[in-house]
């Protein structure tokens, strides 16, 4: 295995060749925003928040997908990306209904916390006030579409470590939705262990245990990557 | 199958052909106008008057000039809005010079015609595209026998690396530099790939070329397999196209008869099939990774590139995708050399381009011409302006991904970096027509909603800032925006043209970049005071 | 030397963000000391909105027509907006009936379906205001100049966001503690 060394932020850093520029920054301890990103399945690249930007590109390279290669100079806190996470921030919260008062997540929403973190205090955005469903067919868990951010984080993690294939995404563009099966209730869909896997991938508190109330849901991403590592690697570490 | 049987069927195909052909548009265009009517009228007249013997009725592939058809061709005369009860003068008039046609003679020295080049089109509207032997009759397949038996690989690319021959899907990319890494990639099985899911809003350049020759598409896949070392093709074509999708099943199905598709090609070593794949009409199809996803049997979402389908496509094979009008380019530059087809065009940008031309403009149909003609030939000479006497405000190029062009800025050539330079692409060759009549910010709206309703949703600021600008730019149209507003809709465009996933989203915000650089002071007029 | 004229307005909210301004506690003799209260609902008997108001708080998102008549006022009349907790930033809870087409199956589920008998929906025109379409955040009426999340913000929130008004200097907005929603 080959050793790539980097410039981030105008920190070098060392590291196995084939690594992301976002493996790199996070052992560098350079923190990059990001929401469809979760160790343990594959990255899609989709949310757009972990762009960075590349000396000697004019283009804005999302650092979750892309690998690192030698003497690379990579910015990830630059004005313009700064400005441009927010906005994006601020999109999402204008495209749901996101309502943090009473929601099950509050305090404990990866959302929430990448609005901190990029500074959102409000949306510059005409909000759309979607009508978007509630699924409370499957005896444990429940699902609430208005705080869907469509970072299919549960698709990959029912596909790629349960292999229930439970969860796809289906229609396009504004209409774009997250179902189970062939759109049926999830109570109904046969292929369901219940592993519970993707209410703790769900960075919001769309995907939900039945029970928790206002601001108790605590959710487990990184057990993902505890189940990733321990089938990968066969190390049980916490 | 070897040279001498492709002489063979040429030779035998020619021999039974009759001395005296009427030719008529069967492509979709004249088709909608009723030219199946038309043909029946024409052949029952042939028999009627007698003239079976010496005269047949041959459909054709598109004649060109869509605007005015049905098209009909009597030994090299054109006949424009031809109807069923023309029939009896059209025929009539073979025999006897005295009798003038009711349907309106056109002419093939008109601008329209006369400023073309057809070298893709060279067939179109020549031979019948539902017949193989008609395409062997004017030399089809033998550049593929060609290639299998006297070039190596090595020497195709070459040949289509000489030509500089670029990507005729938008982009521009140098298709023998694609060729040849897809070539090099070690892993197997490779797959080549025809992207035909043409769906840009008033683009037909595609459906013509697979409706009227669809053989020179598999002939030139069939080039581009053996040159990268793949044994299967797919065909994407999307599921509007149902006359192309039938011809081109028809012309797959021929070839196979022929066994020009299928194992061991002219006698060679080299095996190849085609198959085609249907989409079910999303427009992000068009974009690489999306098709492939599409092909695999997945949701067409695109994915992030690298890594590019050349090094990991179909399957996580090198998989070769070009747009129908790359593989139909290939056919002639092998025949003609790679020479030969950089000395057309211009310093960047060779060979000709087909276009689409339509929207306002008098002559609306296919035209074909050589890089760096400029735009004022295309939609002033050839498309003669507008038809009602108005006059001519700009033209949109490259559909929602493209940007206009105002009619100060006519006497630029067309070619790949000029259009760029003014903001807006060459794409596959729609090229839409606006008069002064036409309100920039509502075509701007117009585009944004096409992409509001197509993005695939998977990356924020594709779906979610798609459906913002198409609000912003109805506050604007409705008269209730402000400064403040035109400010946040530059801001949002930047957005979403610079972090978006692929060429959708990137490309989205070009119709209303490209109206505000030209035509701000429309969008200023509809602002508060 | 001139008191600051401080003001807070009450649009569609449930007062929490009011109630949580009173948690300053003993901060609010320090806040007596700098600001004249020119109109409050919660320190000032005055029933107008007044002229010339160097800050105001807004709480509550803009959901009837007098809502609205209100921000319109506070922004002519005032220098410094303040946008202040969720419902007047973000529109929050007031916002969940956007999604079901207008007032009225609302305003029918209140006062008919649910009325013991004889409901009839409440009309009154001049005295009770009528529902807009949409509720809206603040700044979908009215441009802001301050933005003070929370539902409510804390006693400490508020503290760290006005005294530096007080003081004419613009708050710094950062960090989980300044900007958390909810």
């Amino acid at each position: 295995m080959s050793v790539v060394t980097l410039k981030i932020d105008n920190v070098d850093v060392a590291i196995e060749a084939g690594s992301t520029i976002l493996q790199a920054a996070r052992e560098a301890g350079i923190k990059i925003p990001t929401l469809c990103y979760l160790e343990g399945v594959s990255p899609v690249g989709a949310c757009r928040l972990c762009l960075v930007e590349i000396k000697g590109s004019d283009r804005l390279h999302a650092s979750c997908v892309t690998p690192v290669s030698e003497g690379m100079e990579v910015f990830t806190q630059t004005e313009k990306l700064k400005e441009y996470r927010k906005m994006l921030v601020e999109l999402l919260f204008a495209e749901g209904n996101h309502i943090c008062a009473f929601c099950v997540s509050n305090g404990n929403c990866e959302l929430q916390d990448v609005a901190i973190e990029v500074g959102m205090d409000h949306t510059r955005f005409n909000y759309r006030f979607p009508e978007r469903d509630v699924d409370l067919s499957h005896p444990l868990f429940g699902i609430d579409h208005n705080r869907c951010i469509l970072c299919t984080r549960c698709v990959r993690v029912c596909a790629e470590i349960e292999g229930a294939h439970v969860w796809n995404v289906a229609f396009r563009g504004a209409a774009a939705k997250i179902i189970s099966g062939l759109n049926q209730p999830w109570g109904e869909v046969s292929s369901c262990t219940s592993c519970g896997k993707c209410v703790e991938a769900c960075p919001t508190g769309s995907i939900f245990r039945k029970g928790v109330t206002t601001a108790e849901m605590k959710k487990h991403p990184d057990y993902i990557e505890f189940l990733h590592t321990a089938r990968e690697e066969h190390q049980w570490t916490r | 199958m070897e040279f001498s049987e492709l002489q063979r069927i040429a030779a035998e195909y020619q021999a039974q052909r009759k001395p005296i052909r009427i030719r008529y548009c069967h492509a979709a265009g004249c088709q909608s106008c009723g030219s199946l009517a038309v043909a029946e009228a024409l052949q029952r007249e042939v028999s009627a008057q007698g003239l079976t013997e010496e005269v047949e009725v041959c459909p054709v592939g598109c004649m060109r000039l869509c605007g005015r058809g049905c098209l009909v061709d009597i030994q090299g005369k054109l006949y424009e809005r031809v109807r069923p009860e023309d029939a009896p003068s059209l025929v009539a008039s073979i025999k006897d010079d005295s009798i003038t046609p009711t349907a309106p003679a056109g002419s093939y020295d008109h601008p329209f015609f006369a400023y073309q080049l057809p070298i893709v089109l060279e067939n179109c509207g020549k031979i019948n595209p539902e017949e193989i032997d008609e395409y062997i009759a004017v030399g089809g397949y033998q550049q593929l026998e060609k290639v299998l038996h006297s070039m190596t690989p090595q020497e195709v690319i070459r040949e289509i690396t000489i030509s500089g021959l670029r990507g005729r899907g938008g982009a521009g990319y140098p298709t023998g530099l694609k060729w040849s890494t897809v070539a090099k990639m070690p892993k197997t099985p490779k797959y080549v790939v025809c992207n035909a899911d043409e769906g840009d809003p008033g683009a037909f350049m595609d459906r013509s070329v697979l409706e009227s020759d669809p053989h020179r598409v598999l002939e030139g896949m069939a080039i581009a397999a053996y040159a990268v070392g793949a044994n299967q093709g797919y065909i994407y074509v999307r599921a509007e196209y149902p006359l192309a999708i039938s011809r081109l099943q028809k012309a797959i199905q021929q070839a196979k008869r022929r066994e020009i598709l299928g194992s061991q090609i002219f006698g060679s070593t080299f095996d190849f099939k085609i198959d085609i794949r249907v989409g079910a009409g999303a427009f992000v199809c068009g974009e690489e990774t999306a098709l492939m996803a599409s092909i695999e049997g997945k949701r067409g979402n695109p994915r992030p590139r690298p890594p590019y389908p050349a090094e990991s496509g179909l399957w996580g094979c090198p998989t070769l995708i070009n747009n129908v009008e790359t593989f139909a380019n290939v056919v002639p530059i092998i025949r003609e050399g790679g020479e030969w087809f950089s000395g057309i065009g211009t310093a960047t940008s060779k060979g000709t381009k087909v276009f689409a031309l339509t929207g306002k403009v008098k002559n609306t149909g296919l035209i074909e011409v050589p890089m760096g003609t400029t735009l004022h030939r295309i939609v002033m000479e050839m498309g003669e302006g507008c038809a009602d006497g108005k006059k001519v405000k700009a033209v949109q190029t490259g559909g929602p991904s493209g940007g206009c062009v105002p009619v100060e800025y006519f006497d630029t050539p067309v070619d790949y970096e000029s259009l760029k330079s003014l903001g807006t692409i060459m794409g596959s060759g729609g090229m839409i027509v606006v008069d002064e009549d036409t309100n920039m910010v509502g075509l701007a709206r117009y585009y944004m909603e096409f992409c509001r309703g197509e993005t695939c949703g998977k990356c924020i600021p594709c779906r979610t800032g798609t459906v913002q600008l198409y609000q912003m730019l109805t506050k604007i149209l409705s008269g209730e925006a402000t400064e403040k507003d035109l400010e946040s809709l530059r801001q949002l465009s930047a957005l979403v043209k610079e972090t978006s996933l692929c060429g959708l989203g990137q490309t989205a915000p070009n119709p209303v970049l490209s109206t505000l650089r030209f035509f701000e002071q429309e969008y200023k007029q509809l602002l508060k005071s | 030397m001139d008191k600051i004229r401080f003001a807070t307005v009450w649009l569609a909210g449930c007062s929490g963000c009011h109630m949580s301004f009173l948690d300053l506690d003993e901060l609010l003799f320090d806040l007596a000391d700098a600001v004249e209260v020119v109109y409050s609902p919660v320190g000032s008997d005055i029933k107008t909105y007044p002229e010339n108001v160097d800050i105001c708080l807004v709480e509550g998102a803009v959901a009837n027509e007098e809502n609205l008549e209100l921000a319109l006022k506070v922004r002519r009349n005032t220098k410094f907006v303040v946008s202040f907790g969720d419902c007047a930033v973000l529109g929050n809870v007031p916002t969940l009936r956007n999604v079901l087409h207008g007032p009225d199956p609302v305003l029918r589920r209140c006062y008919v379906e649910l009325s013991d008998y004889g409901g009839q929906i409440p009309n009154a025109p001049g005295i009770v205001p009528k529902l807009l379409d949409k509720v809206q955040p603040l700044h979908y009426y009215i441009d802001v100049d301050l933005y003070l999340p929370g539902c409510p913000p804390s006693a400490d929130r508020i503290r760290d966001a006005i005294f530096p008004l007080l003081r004419g200097e613009k708050p710094v907005m950062e960090g989980r503690e300044m900007l958390k929603f909810g």
